[in-house]
């Protein structure tokens, strides 16, 4: 009997193909199918019952949502920002230093060694209204007598995230626009001094082309990472208090295991899933414009 | 406008001293070259005087100012790079109009000098094109353009003709010429090519290892060298080098023929000093063909090995005094290899070198 052989390429990539199935594409579509479903962890016969686009007409008219959506794109915007102003402002320090510089460049990627859990622990004692650093500094400088509910207040309890969230990922801008001055060739740099450039003008017209391409790379990584942003929040104030700072993924991760409508949950996440395409298309829209623009596209 | 000078410019790379001790005076709206061997430091005297480099020692002055710690772009100066620096995010347009920009020009006076500079180099063409998307040759036109679109104090110039072709190369001398005659600027212009340093320059400056060889006209360099060096490196074809002894009135070369000594060198040799005798081409010629002179003559008969008819001449490729020299053959007729002609060798013309410190015997 002849056996019918597998071409070799199939087998080679056989079982890199079977792993990838098991791990993402089925998983994937598995989700993708519950989210048709009412499915609850506690009632799993409840994943046999179709209910059309319910969950997703649910969440349109969900203001939770909306609310936590609205303000995961404001986290987003404030925390990419300043952390690309603080990053390209270490950057150029360091850039600027020679003495101590690969002593420094190592030092600032401390802050990136930890893991977002303790990081999270870290600024909860930070930020404590009775116990916190902060607030026991403030007191004994005797700028405020009052103990600021840091973790409490709407508005304080996103800034608390916010600088928690910034404190730990700068340095991800500042090696990755550190690179990028590092790869500026010298000739451009030096016509521009003989074209009657000041400082300021130098750095706006020269460097900071070159350094756009390196900026979006990080920008697109760091749009991503903070898309899904939920360790630090929930150690911090688990989305809480009375959803003040609730994100996408502290309400999806509480819709799906606390209240257990995992149906209804993974509907949220492929609605929010838009948002990181969105920021990822557009960035790297912007990086090859970046590049094309430095002739290094193609 | 502008005078630059350099008193004891010094520059070292770490241990290494790449520039030493220069002193030049440079006057207001003159054309100075400066011409050597690849690696003697012209770019990096260039770069001390643009700001680029700082200056280990001694002084630069442009105007009435020292510069030593001024800024590029307080010294009021352009220049051509020789690797071009162009930037690579800017159309061509862009390119030849920072400067300007930077100046805060107005629009209509940008484009307007841009445009000028892009005929005159002949890049209308290309304008909205970026580097990357240029030849070579069209890189350092721009290069060029970008540095003429002003009218600073001080023209650099580092090689800005290196990479276009001949006819271009021809054309391009011919503008920057006429740009010097127009806006009268100081131009400090880097070559290798000593037919662009004759050609160009009021002054060449020549150098080799970080010093200044000599300092003259183009004329003053051609007819009065003041060594070995200066005699084969300016001039085409370079200077002809024989070994020879003096022998009472006469020198003896190596293979014993013998030539009188030129007069004005009669009184500087002494016997039995070993010097080099150095003729151009144009001094050694078959009888009939070459330029009537006067002045002391030698005859000799002579080998050709080889023939170089550029058309209103010929170079004669001849075994002489032991070694193969060019000959110059005015109104050529055909010569065979191998053939035997008489060679007239103006030795009136000729110069006299010290054989050991290669320095000029001359008074
Ligand atoms: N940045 C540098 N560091 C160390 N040495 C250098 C540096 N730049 C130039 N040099 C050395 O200084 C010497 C002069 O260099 P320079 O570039 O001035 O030569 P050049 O006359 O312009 O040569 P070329 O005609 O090849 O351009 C060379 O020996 C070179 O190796
Ligand atoms: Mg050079």
């Amino acid at each position: 009997m002849r056996m019918r052989r597998l071409p070799e390429w199939l087998v080679l990539l056989l079982p890199a193909i079977i792993v990838t199935a098991a791990v993402v594409l089925i998983p994937l579509l598995f989700s993708l199918y519950s989210s048709f479903t009412p499915y609850k962890l506690t009632r799993p016969s409840t994943l046999w019952i179709w209910i059309g686009t319910l969950n997703y007409e649910k969440i349109l008219a969900d203001w939770n949502f909306w609310s936590a959506f609205g303000r995961t794109i404001l986290f987003l915007t404030v925390v990419l920002n300043l952390e690309l102003l603080l990053g390209l402002g270490i950057a150029l320090v360091i850039n600027r230093i020679t003495w101590g510089q690969r002593a420094l460049r190592t030092i600032i990627m401390f802050p990136m060694m930890f893991s977002p859990i303790l990081v999270g622990f870290q600024f909860k004692f930070i930020f404590n209204d009775n116990i916190g650093l902060v607030n026991n500094t403030l007191q004994s400088l005797g700028i405020s007598d009052a103990a600021l509910p840091w973790l409490v207040d709407a508005k304080l309890a996103m800034f608390s995230i916010m600088f928690a969230e910034i404190w730990m990922s700068t340095s991800i801008f500042a090696i990755l626009i550190l690179a990028g001055l590092y790869a500026i060739p010298r000739d451009p740099l030096e016509a521009a001094e003989v074209d009657g450039c000041t400082a300021w003008q130098k750095f706006r017209h020269i460097t900071l082309p070159f350094l756009m391409p390196f900026i979006f790379i990080a920008m697109t990584i760091r749009s991503l990472d903070v898309a899904r942003a939920y360790d630090i929040v929930q150690i911090m104030t688990g989305g809480g208090p009375a959803r003040r700072t609730e994100l996408l993924w502290t309400l999806m991760s509480r819709t799906g295991y606390v209240d257990a409508r995992m149906g209804l949950a993974n509907a949220m996440g492929y609605v929010s899933i838009i948002l990181s395409i969105i920021f990822t298309v557009y960035f790297f829209r912007k990086l090859s414009a970046a590049r094309n623009e430095l002739g290094m596209g193609g | 406008m502008a005078e630059v000078s350099l008193t004891s410019v010094e520059k070292y790379y770490g241990k290494f001293k790449a520039v030493h001790g220069i002193d030049l005076q440079i006057e207001d709206g003159e054309f100075v070259v400066l011409v050597g061997p690849s690696g003697c430091g012209k770019s990096t005297t260039l770069r001390m005087i643009a700001g680029l480099e700082n200056i280990s020692g001694g002084e630069v002055t442009i105007g009435d100012r020292v510069v030593n710690d001024l800024p590029p772009r307080e010294r009021n100066i352009s220049m051509v790079f020789q690797n071009y620096a162009l930037y690579p995010h800017m159309t061509v347009r862009e390119n030849l109009g920072f400067s300007l920009k930077i100046a805060n020009q107005p629009e209509s006076a940008i484009d307007k000098a841009v445009d000028e500079a892009a005929h005159i180099l002949g890049l209308d063409e290309l304008m909205d094109r970026r580097p990357g998307e240029l030849s070579g040759g069209q890189r350092q036109r721009v290069a060029m353009g970008r540095a003429i679109v002003r009218h600073p104090d001080v023209y650099l110039f580092d090689e800005p003709l290196s990479n276009l072709d001949a006819k271009l190369r021809t054309q391009m001398r011919v503008e920057i010429k006429k740009l010097h005659k127009k806006v009268g600027n100081t131009i400090i212009y880097v070559t290798h090519d000593q037919v662009e340093a004759m050609t160009l320059a009021d002054r060449i400056v020549l150098m080799k290892d970080g010093h200044i060889i000599q300092a003259g006209t183009p004329l003053e360099l051609f007819d009065a060298p003041v060594d070995t060096f200066v005699a084969t490196f300016i001039g085409s074809p370079p200077m002809n080098l024989l070994n020879a002894k003096i022998s009472g009135p006469s020198m003896v070369l190596e293979d014993g023929a013998q030539l009188p000594v030129p007069t004005d060198a009669k009184d500087l040799v002494r016997d039995g000093q070993d010097v080099v005798l150095g003729f151009r081409a144009d001094s050694l010629s078959p009888v009939g063909h070459g330029i009537e002179e006067t002045g002391l003559k030698a005859e000799v008969e002579l080998d050709v090995q080889l023939t170089e008819p550029l058309g209103t001449e010929t170079l004669l490729f001849v075994d002489f005094g032991g070694k193969e020299v060019q000959a110059k053959m005015h109104n050529p007729r055909h010569v065979a290899v191998g053939e035997t002609l008489t060679f007239q060798l103006q030795i009136d013309k000729c110069h006299l070198f010290d054989a050991s410190s290669g320095r000029a015997i001359r008074n």
